[in-house]
């Protein structure tokens, strides 16, 4: 600036600030930052006016008074004597809960609908495209409501289970599909079940270790070694050994009619089956596209490339697609993830319980504090998407092409 | 016999012989298709078991149906214990379905003639190239004339407005000249203040054409889904593109302000903005002032597609080659001159699925209004009609005819926005 | 282009709204309308009739408040509200009263800055259970499945008895009286609990209202009144006489049928004169006419007969005035003399 023109504090006008596109763009910077400036003070002053004229005050408090509401799906220790601000982590776990199992359900189906949408099977690809148009083009509020209701309307009350005439019955006598959710046995973990579940951790590590070896002894030798059975017969021999050898420490609780309800076993409830569905069918039908999408975008010259290398099909897929397909496949799929995370918020129509639904429902109702409860919702959001987008950056660069 | 009949050569060609019946017609296509491999057969096999499945389940209720009947417990009746669907909630309940419960029944004719006038409006804009551009005057015209038709109140407020409008149109490519910048903030201030002194010169005019007036609350049904789809997505587009263009910016505070701005609202459910609109955005407003509900979620839901719309736009200004922009510079185009000019356009061209995707979706989640006891099309089935002695029960019918109208509605945007892409490909492949 | 429209009616929203923190008197009467808080839908209490009108007890309420005001009782806006935003209508000026089955509690009367008016119904928390689960007493419920509409006392009041008797449950939340009542029908919860009232209502819209029993145990005590912001207490007053005026016109024998008789002249009772302002100068001092109470009661009726039309044993809902009638007939209603 001081070299090339001439010195511009010499010709300096007022105008300049207009006129002058080397000081024009910090007027348009200044009046911006004044503009917010005011925008924030009005809108601070108006709040602050209308908490003094209705007598009220910001405080959060009330997250440590006793919540005195029961919450039905509770993944740590609460009852109505806890705290707002414990009800509030009941809701954040059990928002995750359905969102962890929502994405992996998700996954599977759109996986399967997206590589079947490509199938030569003709009569599956137009079923598939059928699943594909009719879910994505629905609200999911409506998918999820309609979940509910056959949830509720269509599966028999628990009282259809009793008596000698029934009209319902458990599948295997240990799975009971009722209209408040579907009871399936529990584990029971007895003395001793801790080796087990270690062996079968140690397992998992196992079949990585001997990938691990295997693919190093193609590269150095050439020889190749079987992948599939032997896997297999690491993942399950040992821990089914180990669990007869401690006599079977782990049992099944198996669910039964006892009062009103059934008892025993693991309930999971209505809302949360037909949340989670509803979420994993839609958010499917979107990841079925990003899947074809990204399959199609590997161009065919690769497939043929790989098939005049001599590699078969399934290699071909493993091998030469797949690498390049997951590359375009994964960003689109954790923005789904992170779709479905926020769409879990739905929680509320169904009267699941999720932050969404204490913090931003029940709290926010009993106690009327609704700035502070949706600020503290919006920021429990926010903090979540912000650490997956920021994974997803990671991941971006760590796979980026290597270009020029 | 002689040398020519023993010719190694054939002297003329054979017949064309058909293909063996293997290898034509619709068994070739079978063949290919449904049966080429014993896993494909088995594929086949399910899915037509699926399909037949679900077709013999839903014939006989489709077949049996009844359109006429005043509650469900008559339905039952008539249908005398046969497999049916009771499709009489639907007509009874058309009105309510569409337009809500509160809407004026002898108004009708308006929303409808809006929605109408709607395709009329927005054709110039989807067939560009087929419709002469003189159409597109209608198009600008179209809010005024929508607001004024489903709002209805005296002519004078949408006339202001759209003077309002004309005269920063006017300021704006006055000072254009001088600066983008410059003028666009000019072009809003003039419009502002013309608005205001609008609000002081509209009295003696009220009476004049004035239709009968509607309040936002009493509007429902699958009316608010369209209204808050079609108003939103306009409004966000223009919003989209200023936020995706202060985002690429080059100047510091501009460029943070719409990075936390986008990033903000992407990071949240729109469910917790409609909690904003609904219970706190009331703390945010000079005392005293309240608008419609309506407009709050108006005002949340374009922040929130506008965000979304800001980011496809970055998309297609990102993936621009650099050449374009410095192409641009080099031909001493200004800052407003090359984005008008070279880069949006081509820009926007890119960004027109995504665009679409996120209007589609931004429909779609016009449903959670529901949640705050706003009645659309999925609030009025929840509520008045599900709650009414009449049709408690009924819920196939209902939520399968919302069904219908989303799907109509959604994929023929995503059928149009692919054949526009089509259209638009310059590129030859 | 339509972004200007939008700020064209925010302007004009922002132009035409006027200030309704200081007297919400002038509001209504610059509106001509009274917005008025109700439920999204609960059958004799405040519903849209298949005209979108809507109709009620508590829907009485605002058409006579209105009548008192405005002299008119159809100008009324009834505004829905779910027991999450209702409180936040009525705090931040979008309606002028909430008639909403609301209890009066301790925490909403000062926390919250509302001011209840009066009782329209003494309610109490009961369950309704089918009478195939052979159920006599909520005692008996022991964990079983119940439905319970959030964000209303209900929720606590459950907790805090099962909790003080010490049985369990399984609480199933849900949004809106019409979810409870679809889920209770198909057996996806033992018992729908809500205020008696409510649940009588409830039971009526049934298909057979006979296969249901709600069960003795009251459990809380649920003053349902209308309530208007803290602060306006000119406003407070209009509300809280013109409910008054309704119950003592029923203790004083003046309905709708003989109102405009009786209002036309003084007659021998001097407090029916003075309630409609055939003498003495009581509507000047809440700020209004002398015949605003002739009108309100003109218009819906007397207490007995707004309760009989919409929720008294000849309505589905059947609802015995049991703590509703009079205090001369055993009940508790006594409204404050008009003097």
């Amino acid at each position: 600036m001081t070299t090339m023109t001439d010195p511009p504090r010499a010709s300096f006008q007022l105008s300049s600030l207009i006129y002058d596109t080397r000081y024009r763009s910090y007027t348009f910077q200044f009046i911006a930052l004044v503009l917010l400036m005011l925008l924030i003070g009005y809108l601070g002053m108006n709040l602050i006016q209308n908490l003094a004229s209705q007598g009220q005050d910001i405080s959060y408090r009330f997250l440590g008074e006793p919540s005195n509401y029961d919450i039905n799906q509770r993944p740590i220790e609460y009852d109505s004597r806890s705290t707002h601000l414990r009800a509030s982590i009941v809701g954040v776990l059990n928002t995750l809960i359905v969102a962890f199992l929502g994405c992996i359900t998700a996954t599977l189906f759109g996986v399967t609908a997206g590589i079947l949408r490509l199938s030569p099977n003709w009569l599956v690809r137009k079923l598939m495209a059928i699943y594909v148009e009719a879910f994505r083009n629905v609200p999911v509020l409506i998918w999820i409501l309609i979940i509910f209701t056959i949830m509720t309307a269509v599966m028999p009350a628990p009282n259809q289970f009793r008596g000698e005439d029934a009209s319902a019955s458990m599948l295997f006598d240990s799975f009971a599909f009722t209209n408040r959710g579907v009871y399936t046995p529990a584990p029971i973990w007895g003395p001793g079940s801790l080796v087990v579940v270690l062996v079968f951790l140690a397992s998992i590590f196992g079949v990585f270790y001997y990938r691990h070896y295997a693919t190093k002894l193609l590269y150095d030798t050439g020889r190749l070694l079987p992948m599939g059975w032997p896997s297999l017969v690491i993942l399950f021999v040992p821990t089914i050994l180990i669990y007869f050898i401690m006599g079977r420490p782990i049992s099944l609780d198996y669910p039964e009619l006892r009062g009103f309800n059934f008892g025993g076993g693991l309930h999971i409830r209505g809302s949360l089956i037909a949340l989670w569905f509803a979420l994993a069918i839609y958010t499917g039908a979107f990841i079925a596209e990003n899947v074809r999408a990204g399959i199609q975008a590997v161009s065919r010259g690769q497939t043929e490339a790989a098939a005049s290398l001599g590699l078969r099909p399934r290699r071909i897929m493993n091998l030469v697609i797949l690498p390049q397909a997951l590359r375009v496949i994964i960003p689109p799929l954790i923005s789904q993830y992170l779709n479905l995370t926020k769409n879990s918020s739905l929680a509320i129509a169904v009267g699941y319980m999720d932050v969404t639904g204490t913090l931003g429902g029940i709290t926010l109702n009993q106690t009327g504090r609704a700035i502070e409860s949706v600020l503290l919702l919006m920021l429990f959001y926010l903090t979540i998407s912000l650490s997956i987008s920021a994974v997803m950056n990671v991941y971006n660069n760590s796979i980026k092409l290597k270009e020029r | 016999m002689s040398r020519e009949q023993l010719s190694f050569v054939r002297s003329h060609m054979l017949p064309e012989a058909p293909p063996p019946t293997a290898e034509t017609g619709a068994i070739k296509w079978l063949r290919e298709n449904l049966f080429s491999s014993p896993a494909n057969t088995l594929l086949t096999l399910v899915s037509a078991y699926v399909i037949f499945k679900i077709v013999m389940g839903a014939a006989p209720w489709f077949i049996n149906g009844i359109w006429d009947s005043p509650s469900l417990t008559a339905c039952r009746e008539i249908l005398g214990g046969k497999v049916g669907g009771c499709f009489a909630v639907l007509t009874e309940r058309w009105n309510q379905l569409l337009f809500g419960f509160k809407y004026p029944p002898e108004l009708y004719w308006r929303p409808t003639l809006a929605f109408v006038l709607l395709f009329v409006a927005v054709a110039p804009v989807l067939f560009i190239k087929y419709l002469p551009r003189k159409l597109l005057v209608f198009t600008g015209l179209y809010p005024f004339i929508a607001f004024w038709l489903i709002w209805g109140g005296p002519i004078a407020t949408p006339v202001f407005a759209l003077l309002g409008v004309l005269v920063g149109i006017f300021v704006y490519f006055r000072l254009l000249r001088t600066s983008a910048g410059v003028a666009v903030i000019a072009g809003f201030l003039a419009a502002l203040v013309f608005w205001i002194l609008s609000g002081y010169l509209k009295a003696p005019f009220d009476g004049f054409l004035a239709m009968e007036a509607v309040a936002s609350r009493d509007m429902g049904g699958f009316m608010i889904n369209l209204m808050l789809g079609v108003v939103c997505v306009s409004l966000s587009l223009p919003i989209g593109i200023l936020l995706a263009l202060g985002r690429q910016s080059s100047m510091p505070i501009i460029k943070w302000i719409c990075v936390v701005f986008i990033e903000f609202i992407r990071g949240v459910p729109l469910i917790t903005l409609l909690f904003v609109a609904n219970v706190v955005l009331a703390y945010f407003l000079p005392p005293g002032t309240n608008f419609d509900l309506i407009l709050r979620v108006i005002i949340m839901i374009t922040m929130f597609s506008s965000a979304y719309i800001a980011e496809v736009i970055r998309g297609g200004l990102a993936a621009l080659p650099r050449g374009q922009y410095e192409a641009a510079d080099s031909l001493g185009l200004d800052y407003a001159q090359s984005m008008q000019l070279i880069i949006l356009p081509q820009a926007l061209k890119i960004s027109i699925p995504g665009i679409v995707n996120v209007a589609v979706g931004l429909f779609k989640d016009t449903t959670l209004v529901s949640v705050i006891s706003m009645f659309d099309i999925v609030g009025m089935i929840r509520g008045p009609i599900l709650a009414s002695p009449e049709w408690n029960g009924v819920y196939w019918e209902v939520f399968g005819f919302a069904c219908v109208l989303f799907f109509i509605t959604c994929y023929g945007i995503s059928q149009y926005s692919q054949w526009l892409e089509r259209q638009l490909q310059t590129d030859h492949r | 282009m339509k972004r200007t429209v939008f700020l064209g009616t925010l302007t004009v929203a922002g132009l035409a709204a006027g200030a309704s923190a200081a007297a919400t008197l002038d509001d209504v009467k610059a509106r001509g309308k009274l917005n008025c808080g109700v439920t999204t839908g609960l059958v004799g209490f405040a519903a849209p009739d298949a005209n979108g009108v809507w109709e009620g007890f508590d829907v009485a309420v605002c058409r006579a408040v209105a009548a008192a005001v405005l002299g008119d009782a159809s100008a009324v806006e009834f505004v829905p509200t779910t027991g999450k935003t209702r409180f936040t209508a009525l705090a931040s000026g979008e309606i002028d009263m909430l008639a909403r089955n609301t209890t009066w509690t301790f925490s909403r009367d000062t926390d919250l800055k509302f001011d209840f008016v009066g009782v329209n119904y003494y309610d109490g928390q009961g369950f309704l259970v089918p009478k195939s689960l052979g159920v006599s007493s909520a005692k008996e419920l022991d964990g079983a499945t119940v439905c319970i509409q959030t964000g209303t006392t209900t929720e606590l009041n459950l907790a805090d008895f099962f909790r003080a008797n010490n049985i369990s449950y399984e609480p199933v939340p849900i949004e809106t009286n019409a979810e409870g009542q679809q889920q209770y029908l198909a057996g996806a919860c033992d018992t729908y609990t809500t205020d008696a009232s409510g649940l009588a209502s409830t039971r009526a819209a049934f298909e057979n209202p006979g296969d249901h029993v709600i069960l003795p145990e009251i459990i809380s005590k649920e003053p349902l009144g209308p309530l208007v912001r803290h602060g306006d207490n000119d406003w407070g007053d209009i509300v809280r006489w013109t409910l008054n005026a309704l119950i003592s016109a029923e203790e004083l024998g003046v309905t709708s049928a003989n109102v405009a008789e009786l209002g036309s002249a003084p007659g021998g009772n001097p407090e029916i004169n003075r309630l409609l302002g055939t003498e003495g100068d009581l509507g000047a001092m809440v700020g209004l006419d002398n015949d605003w109470a002739k009108r309100a009661i003109a218009a819906v009726g007397n207490y007995g007969e707004v309760f009989e039309k919409n929720i008294g044993e000849k309505t589905p809902i059947g609802l015995a005035r049991g703590l509703n009638a009079q205090w001369t007939d055993g009940g508790i209603l006594y409204s404050p003399p008009f003097r």
